[in-house]
């Protein structure tokens, strides 16, 4: 194209239209720290929000972290309210971030991290622990998240290869997703009518929840989140340019396949691990992407990205009403995303003037 | 010396065993541009289809003498402006063109400078400026195949392949589209190769025409030596009159007496 003309005006409208939308970044990593801040500060215990804050702040490496709390309320701020904070973090990410990728991947705005029957999957997988008995733990592994990561993976990788025998359309797959998941979720549900004095104990693992013991899940969360994040983020415009099918993606020089194939794999990596720790938290991959993508549209190199904060925000902050609500009880956090994320959405869904799907 | 852009060997593709091209050869000169006839499912798609790699097929095809290639590499020699186009939702005017330097760059890298001046160059030339950051979804159908046509120019390929570019667009709109694609081949020398449906308009651009039937070449040369009565009522199956225009020949259907 050497004849077309060379001139700087035609750049400029390219670079404002390609401009990274830094102010939405800016107001998302607000929205981070004024959850965390929040996280860390409000509880059932009284401890001043000051003390607590620099309780936190004395964590951190090179700081001088004398505070004026007890030994208890210490271990109440490092030991309780920091690691939930984190843990929600991770997970509100995780799951927001493998929604965004699978609606990327499959090119389906109703895509959601459990399409390919990672729900059912880790359920049937936790129902199956639980009943057997082996609920308090072997070694440092605890079984049930085990079980249910387990449970989740399978799942995934027999919708898989169940949906590529009959050509490679993500239709099929798809499809495969939904009658794995039926069949897991009826075997899920004859072990629970054989054993229906576990029913209670399995129903509050699926409404899912964030209560955590020390670090124990932060760290053993932490390696999935960080490969998850790091993978999908690199793919992020190779989905853009799937975003026109697979047949032009092929003509633009991409294998539409193999993409596919990393980014799901990795993605049901992440939420495996993550529905694995906290149970099934529902609406947060499906309705996060969507808000995201009507505040800074489509492109996902930084919808994918904007995900990340904004889901880990959200996380945090609805857990913060789970757990002050109805205090000193807990609501389930599953309850709470979708009683607060509905309207949230349906007023960012009101506001925006963005077409997104 | 004129240098050969495609060239196709013995090509044949088919569909759940059944053959749709059999046996297609055409080479393809600099700069020239070639337009495909036929009827409906004769092949002319999966002909374009094979040439970009969008279907397995048999036989061989060479891009500047070239076998071996890599699907970016095909990418980077060839590039389709496909009949119906998937346009993502949402997608503003400015990253649709911009997927079009995909070949030209790692998967995993950001736009480089050059890549936003060819996408500034380009979308300059066909009057796209204003619609930077407009939704490719809510432009007009012309306006849509102008974005469409920007983003195959700005891979910058060589060879560009147009199935049934105008078969969407009102008689104003084809020729807008169908000058722009002869003045930007005059100005570049890129090498066009297209389906069309239209038999007249067929014989007004380009240099050779050929039609294809039940998946093999039955015809070429110039419009005047292809579009005849005897062919396309053979290959057609249409009652025609054909008429001697000076610019070249109009195809004008013969209504039976009776009905009229």
């Amino acid at each position: 194209m050497d004849t077309l003309r060379e001139s700087a005006d035609a750049e400029r409208f390219v670079v404002e239209a390609t401009r990274f939308p830094f102010g939405w970044f800016a107001a998302a990593i607000g929205a981070v720290v004024v959850a965390v801040v929040a996280g860390v500060t409000v509880g059932p215990a009284s401890i001043g929000w000051s003390d607590s804050l620099r309780e936190v702040v004395g964590l951190l490496p090179g700081i001088d972290g004398s505070s004026d709390l007890s030994p208890a309320q210490s271990a109440i701020i490092t030991k309780i309210r920091l690691p939930r904070v984190v843990l929600g973090l991770m997970v509100g990410s995780l799951l927001s971030l493998t929604g965004a990728a699978y609606q990327g991947a499959f090119r389906n705005p109703l895509a959601d991290p459990y399409l390919l029957g990672i729900a059912a999957g880790a359920g049937l997988g936790a129902t199956i622990a639980i009943v057997s008995g082996v609920g308090n733990g072997i070694g440092i592994v605890a079984p049930v998240p085990l079980a249910a990561f387990i449970g989740a993976f399978v799942a995934v990788a027999i919708s898989y290869v169940a949906g590529n025998i009959g050509g490679r359309s993500t239709v099929s797959l798809i499809l495969a997703g939904v009658a794995v998941a039926s069949f897991l979720t009826a075997l899920q549900t004859y072990v629970l009518q054989r054993h229906s004095d576990v029913i209670r104990e399995v129903y509050s693992w699926i409404l899912g929840r964030l209560g955590t013991s020390g670090w124990g899940e932060v760290t053993l969360l932490a390696p999935y989140f960080v490969i998850t994040c790091l993978v999908i983020l690199r793919y992020g415009r190779a989905l853009d340019v799937l975003s026109v099918g697979d047949e032009e993606a092929a003509t633009l020089g991409l294998d539409p396949g193999r993409i596919r194939a990393i980014v799901v794999i990795t993605a049901s990596l992440g939420a495996a691990a993550a529905v694995s720790v906290t149970g099934l938290i529902g609406f947060v991959g499906i309705i996060v992407p969507h808000a995201v993508r009507l505040m800074v549209g489509v492109g996902h190199r930084a919808l994918l990205p904007m995900t990340i904060l904004v889901g880990g925000a959200f996380m945090v902050l609805a857990d913060l009403l789970a757990r002050t609500m109805v205090s000193p009880a807990e609501l389930p956090i599953g309850v709470v995303t979708a009683f607060v994320g509905a309207p949230f959405f349906v007023l960012v869904l009101r506001t925006s003037s963005r077409q997104t799907w | 010396m004129v240098t050969s852009v495609l060239r196709v060997d013995d090509l044949t593709v088919s569909y759940n065993g059944e053959r749709v091209l059999d046996g297609v050869n055409l080479e393809l000169d600099e700069g020239t541009w070639t337009t495909i006839v036929g009827p409906n499912g004769a092949g002319k798609t999966s002909l374009l289809r094979a040439v970009v790699g969008g279907v397995d097929y048999e036989g061989a095809v060479e891009f500047k003498g070239s076998h071996e290639h890599s699907a970016r590499d095909r990418a980077l020699n060839v590039a389709l402006v496909p009949q119906i186009p998937v346009i993502p939702p949402g997608m503003g005017v400015v990253d649709y063109v911009m997927l079009g330097r995909t070949p030209h760059r790692s998967v995993f890298a950001s736009e480089s400078r050059r890549d936003r001046a060819v996408v500034g160059d380009v979308m300059d030339r066909l009057d796209l400026t204003t619609f930077a950051t407009r939704d490719v979804n809510s432009l007009s159908g012309g306006e849509r195949q102008r974005v469409v046509l920007a983003r195959s120019l700005a891979q910058e390929a060589s060879l560009l392949l147009l199935d049934e570019p105008t078969s969407a667009l009102d008689l104003g709109h084809q020729q807008e589209v169908l000058d722009l694609v002869d003045e930007l081949r005059t100005e570049t020398g890129m090498t066009i190769l297209a389906t069309q449906h239209d038999l007249t308009m067929a014989g007004r651009y380009g240099d050779d025409l050929l039609i294809l039937n039940e998946g093999t070449v039955v015809a070429r040369g110039n419009a005047r030596e292809v579009l005849t009565e005897a062919n396309i009522s053979e290959h057609f199956g249409a009652k025609v009159m054909v008429i001697d225009d000076d610019a070249g020949p109009i195809i004008v259907p013969v209504v039976p007496t009776s009905a009229a």
